[in-house]
């Protein structure tokens, strides 16, 4: 018999073994699951794994994991300061989209001048605008204590409302012939989030990324506010004895994360995507969720996994593409990864006894 | 920026080396912008690729990629297509163009299509098919059987092709029933079955007894089945499970011909870049099966003007026709040019509302 006997304190191992553990489960499962569908499951696994990294191709997808990878990261990191203080900000969709709206805004309407300036203001703008998405639902919490998961996930409704309106009225491109989108900012040099290094995939966004690691992680080991966020967590009572100001948390916390969801949104539509359309939002700030907790909350973590997403993301393209896998498996097998991660988390809490001894 | 595009030929050159060596059949790419499921669009296409396996056997290999999102994922997805020695790439959404303009410039020596867009590179053709010849023959079936002469539109996307459908559908249901009214739904989405079911019960909700769409899904079809005593009309494809009855016709879209006639351009070496829209006339617009719930003559009026606009005696566009605001467009007997209908951003009179902006 099998019983489960729960740990004094997390094992610190097992926090960081079960992300590999699922990410292993994930493989055979997948591989089980492309079996069934009439793949080979060992080359469907090497393609999404192996491909991007050490393929054919790799001088093209390598830098590809670090575009696809940043945003993620950059969400993920401002999320994760919130989800350790018990702070959820589901609605980072939102602020990214709005900060891409407002980035994009404050370039477009410089078109066609053009100057140094053009970009350090959209950076600001971009940020700006997420912050201030976000502080929506901090301050409907703290004046009328609504619930801030709601509030922040159907403000994503609104920002996607009001990303079609923008594409299809004020930011529409004059010159396109009454087709929805803005102008490409990619042929603005001024507004262009261009590759810092020729074929590396480095753009500010990427660079962001990296500056926000290094940040969260000095902040949560070095930094008093750092202490309080994670306090606030594990022992909200001894955080308010401890001269912790609720109020405080919840508006940097969230002020944060829509901040940095702002910037990525920026870096995207001013350099990878190009322009505001009706689609811009392909769910960054929602997978960064994901990114979040598979990273542990941890800014080395969030890093690492959001690398790994990235890596399942484009190796899965190219499995779709070569092997004629359906996109659906693909998105089933990302959704195993943290599926498998939230099952194993028993492991890092519990501690596996066979209790056969005394019965015999 | 000399120096990116020096980069990337050479390791594209060192990649198109190492296929090359391998390469005897036309490997042909296509970016879908929906699941091959979706009974609609993303179903045509990916029947036209069939159609390009079938016609030309172990001479071609074909590739696709589903449910590819518009922008940056779509340039990595056609790169990738590219890179794996794709000879001919279709890109079939709208929402592709860019992407395709910046991977059709880092690849010269492969041939892009894009479906609906308007920007041309010399290895990167575009195409069309006229819908709005469909569109003609749906408003006459419709002005002609409405009781309550209130027609449900579920729109998509307020661009000039939706627009273009509305315009020509309303011209000829008012020219066979001036007391119509159009009631429409802007959905914003191609294909999402719940958010189209809930336009189209809004829609007969409103008293519509006829619901046209433009977007991809059956679920309208469902609705109407249920709410009875609707009539629907099949897009993008035949949809014809749900014929006789709501399903009295259909456009179908057909991209058969089209795709394997450029797969044979690409093999014979006469591969150019062109813009094509074609109608009913080429066949690459189908009217789908009309069923006996539409009375016989009603049927021989729409037939007779499926075959005017296949030989070109009629277009849908023809004056004398006026602007929703109450201007002169197109004189007695003028008919509208291809790029005034390529642009089109405004109601034609008697269309009642706005177009969302």
């Amino acid at each position: 018999m099998l019983k489960l006997e729960k740990r004094p304190q997390p094992s610190r191992l097992w926090t960081w073994v079960t992300p590999l553990l699922a990410v292993v489960i994930t493989m055979l499962a997948g591989g089980a699951l492309f079996a069934a569908l009439g793949k080979d499951p060992v080359e469907a696994i090497a393609t999404i794994f192996w491909q991007p990294l050490f393929g054919e191709f790799a001088f093209y997808y390598r830098p590809q994991l670090l575009i696809k990878g940043a945003p993620l990261i950059l969400i993920a990191i401002g999320l994760s300061l919130g989800f350790r203080a018990g702070i959820w900000n589901i609605g980072a969709e939102g602020q990214y989209i709005v900060g891409a709206l407002t980035g994009a805004g404050v370039g477009l309407a410089f078109y066609p001048a053009e100057s140094v300036l053009i970009f350090p203001l959209m950076v600001l703008a971009g940020a700006l605008g997420g912050w201030v998405w976000a502080m929506i639902p901090a301050v409907l919490k703290l004046r009328f204590g609504t619930n801030e998961i709601l509030v922040s996930l159907m403000l994503v409704y609104v920002a996607e409302q009001l990303l079609a309106a923008m594409a299809l009225g004020p930011m529409k491109n004059p010159d396109g012939m009454g087709f929805p989108g803005s102008r490409n900012l990619r042929q603005y040099d001024s507004a262009h989030n261009a590759e810092l290094i020729t074929g590396t995939g480095m753009h500010w966004g990427v660079v962001a990324a990296f500056i926000a690691v290094i940040f969260a992680y000095v902040l949560l080991t070095r930094h008093s506010l750092g202490y309080h966020i994670r306090l606030t967590g594990q022992a909200p009572r001894a955080a308010r004895f401890a001269g912790v100001r609720p109020a405080r948390l919840v508006l940097v916390c969230l002020g944060t994360a829509g901040a940095l969801a702002g910037l990525a949104g920026m870096f995207e539509v001013s350099g990878p995507a190009g322009q505001v359309s009706i689609d811009f939002n392909v769910g960054y700030g929602f997978t960064a969720i994901i990114v979040a907790f598979l990273g542990r909350l941890h800014p080395l973590g969030i890093l690492l996994a959001g690398l790994l997403m990235a890596l399942t993301y484009i190796g899965g393209e190219i499995a779709q593409s070569n092997m004629g896998l359906p996109a659906a498996a693909i998105q089933l097998f990302q959704g195993m990864l943290l599926f498998f991660l939230l099952a194993v988390d028993v492991l890092t809490n519990y501690r596996i006894r066979f209790a056969a001894r005394e019965v015999a | 920026m000399k120096l990116t595009h020096l980069l990337t030929s050479a390791a594209l050159a060192l990649g198109l080396a190492t296929t090359a060596v391998a390469q005897d059949k036309t490997k042909v790419g296509f970016i879908y912008v929906g699941p091959i499921g979706d009974g609609g669009w993303t179903y045509e296409h990916d029947k036209g690729r069939l159609a390009v396996e079938e016609h030309f056997g172990d001479k071609v290999e074909t590739v696709y990629q589903e449910s590819v999102p518009e922008g940056a994922d779509a340039e990595r997805a056609i790169t990738q297509m590219a890179l794996q020695g794709a000879d001919l790439i279709f890109t079939t959404s709208f929402g592709f163009m860019e992407p395709t303009i910046a991977v059709a410039e880092k690849f010269p020596n492969v041939k892009f299509e894009h479906a609906t867009g308007y920007k041309a590179l010399p290895n990167l053709s575009t195409y069309s098919a006229r819908f709005y010849e469909g569109r003609a023959v749906q408003g006459h079936i419709a002005g002609r059987m409405t009781k309550s002469n209130i027609v449900g539109y579920i729109a998509s996307f307020p661009i000039p092709e939706v627009i273009r459908g509305i315009n020509s559908a309303y011209i000829h249901a008012r020219k066979v029933n001036p007391e119509i009214e159009f009631k429409i739904i802007w959905a914003y989405t191609w294909f999402d079955p719940a958010k189209e079911a809930d336009a189209a019960t809004a829609l007969i909700e409103q008293g519509a007894d006829v619901i046209l769409q433009h977007t991809d899904s059956t679920a309208p079809q469902a609705a109407a089945e249920k709410a009875g005593n609707v009539i629907t009309f099949g897009q993008a494809s035949d949809m014809g499970e749900y014929a006789p009855m709501p399903r009295v016709s259909s456009i179908i879209d057909n991209w058969s011909p089209y795709y394997i006639a450029r797969t044979q351009a690409v093999m014979d070496g006469t591969w150019q870049s062109q813009q094509v829209w074609q109608g009913i006339g080429k066949g690459m617009v189908g009217i789908g099966e009309i069923t006996d719930a539409v009375p016989a003559d009603v049927k021989d009026e729409a037939l007779a003007l499926k075959a005017a606009m296949a030989d070109g005696s009629y277009h849908p566009f023809t004056g004398p026709l006026k602007k929703q605001d109450g201007s002169d467009w197109l004189a007695e007997g003028e008919v509208a040019d291809d790029g005034t209908l390529l642009g089109m951003d405004f109601y034609v009179e008697g269309i009642s509302g706005q177009i969302p902006n």
